[in-house]
């Protein structure tokens, strides 16, 4: 296996696209992304996307993105695992490169979300959970998400204050984050006063519906180092879980397995700790999630990702920051783009190009991208070479 | 969208509960299915699901999705029955305020979706407070 480095990052304003087609989005991150790594051609295109067939009836992903590229026949594939599409596709296109099999590759992800109205979209992202024996019952997603909280609020006394104090956070991240669909701050009293969707979750405890899209460039380490890049980011590790996608057929509803089994095959590969990381970037699509994956990567103990979260230690500035780009919750969630999306503001972060939320002595970060209520986790760290 | 087949294909679990239970190992899994987690067995015999369990977790759907919306609020638990199955149900006829992880439940057979895309009516199980 060779060493793999990310040499390019593309990425649009997040948010109501309106104007802009699925392709036309997809096409500006996948352009910004192979001028910002100065290639002149890919080899290879990989996207994610959870349901370009439900959002806007189009499926048959990769050769209809790859051929926007004007490169060619590239072989372009399209990577689903619901919300960790993204992800995985990363880690698809990582194993291209690391094999031999391909010297310059695009991974991308994109979502096209709003041209279909608030039930449509929200039935859509229900498809990611057990269509017979969660949703045929009346459950949603959020619900999902709010049973696990009611869980580890009941298991480890996590309190509401503690939950809306990751949406405060995130929210002050990504008003410094100009591509962010969301840039103002929010207060712990405007989410705990927002409109209850499934208790104990309130609106601002969920992500939003979003379009948008992300695009990096992978190459072979030799090649970054050849390439004279102002920055080279190496692929520490790439590592991949799965759990039960049904959240009743897991033994502990208040734990996360497959981020857990995801981060130890990650820390290994890469001969770190948690201790060793500059910053993570997570997939907080609930405020209840980011308690749950920072508990899951091993950053705090089980049982104290609530008071970790309100004692500032995931802020800027604190000992181990969470989502400097604002979060899924801040940012938006256009779910097959997340995964890449995360991959972006780390390469921004570890070039020191992330402005206000600029991370200081960044040097080695994760990325945690998950599926459904957790039923795939993919776990990438990167570090400057 | 719950076609015809979808719904017929389902009614052994939704109206009489039947599981598969392992020849090998015991384990029971609901829906049953080919390959036991535990022990990699093939062979199943059908047993019916436990009647009574408790609330493991729950929330309460003040946004419900289609098929529901005349419903809400209304709770949504993970129930953890005695046989040491456990199903997603709605939990119907409590006090919403009162409802709590630890609580008694059991089983009835229900209108769970009052009407699906199709115009078919969907039932299957609820949970009800016990005792
Ligand atoms: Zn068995």
């Amino acid at each position: 296996m060779r060493e793999v480095a990310v040499i390019g990052v593309g990425m649009n304003r997040w948010g109501e696209l309106w104007k802009k087609s699925h392709r036309q989005i997809w096409t500006e991150a996948a352009i910004e992304a192979i001028e910002d790594a100065g290639v002149d051609h890919v080899d290879a295109m990989y996207v994610g996307c959870m349901s370009g067939g439900l959002f806007v009836g189009q499926e048959h992903l990769g050769p209809l993105l790859a051929e926007q590229l004007g490169m060619g026949p590239i072989p372009g594939t399209r990577v689903e695992s619901a919300c960790a599409s993204g992800g995985l596709a990363f880690r698809q296109a990582y194993l291209a490169v690391a094999s031999g099999e391909h010297d310059i590759v695009i991974a991308s992800g994109v979502e096209k979300m709003t041209d279909v109205d608030g039930g449509a979209a929200t039935y859509a992202l229900s498809t990611a959970a057990d269509q017979e024996y969660e949703c045929y019952q009346g459950i949603t997603f959020p619900g999902l998400y709010a049973m696990m909280a009611s869980v580890h609020m009941a298991k480890y006394g996590t309190t509401r204050k503690q939950l809306a104090d990751v949406a405060v956070k995130n929210h002050y991240n990504g008003a410094r984050n100009p591509l962010a669909q969301f840039q103002g701050e929010i207060t712990a009293d405007q989410v705990m006063s927002s409109v209850l969707v499934a208790d104990p979750l309130r609106i601002l405890d969920c992500s939003p519906i979003t379009d948008g899209a992300a695009a990096v460039i992978l190459v072979p380490l030799d090649y970054a180092k050849k390439m004279n890049a102002d920055m080279v980011v190496r692929v520490a590790a790439s590592a991949h879980a799965t759990d039960a996608i049904a959240l009743h057929d897991r033994e502990d509803l208040a734990w996360l397995a497959s981020t857990q089994v995801a981060a130890e095959k990650a820390y290994k590969q890469a001969g770190i700790t948690s201790k060793d990381l500059s910053f993570c970037e997570v997939h907080d699509c609930f405020t209840i999630a980011e308690v749950m994956v920072s508990e899951a990567l091993g950053l705090f103990d089980r049982g104290s990702g609530g008071p970790a979260a309100s004692s500032g230690a995931t802020a800027l500035g604190g000992e181990i920051p969470i989502n400097p780009s604002g979060g899924l919750k801040s940012k938006g969630h256009p779910v097959g783009a997340t995964g890449v999306a995360q991959i972006r503001e780390v390469m921004m972060q570890l070039r020191g190009k992330a402005g206000d939320r600029q991370v200081k002595n960044a040097h080695r970060a994760l990325t945690q991208n998950m599926g459904g209520t957790g039923a795939s986790t993919v776990v990438h760290i990167f570090e400057r070479a | 969208m719950i076609g015809s087949a979808r719904y017929w294909r389902e009614i052994p679990q939704r109206y009489r509960y039947e599981a598969g239970k392992c020849t090998g190992c015991d384990k029971i899994f609901f829906p049953p299915r080919n390959v036991c987690s535990k022990c990699r067995g093939q062979e199943f015999e059908t047993v019916t699901l436990a009647k009574n369990g408790e609330v493991e977790a729950f929330t309460i759907i003040r946004v419900a999705p289609s098929g529901f919306q005349d419903e809400s609020p209304y709770a949504v638990g993970v129930i953890r029955l005695e046989d040491g199955v456990k199903v997603t149900a709605q939990i119907t006829d409590c006090d919403l305020e009162k409802l709590a992880i630890g609580d008694q439940v059991s089983r009835e057979f229900r209108l769970v979706q009052q009407d699906g895309e199709s115009g078919i009516l969907c039932y299957g199980y609820k949970f009800v407070p016990r005792g």
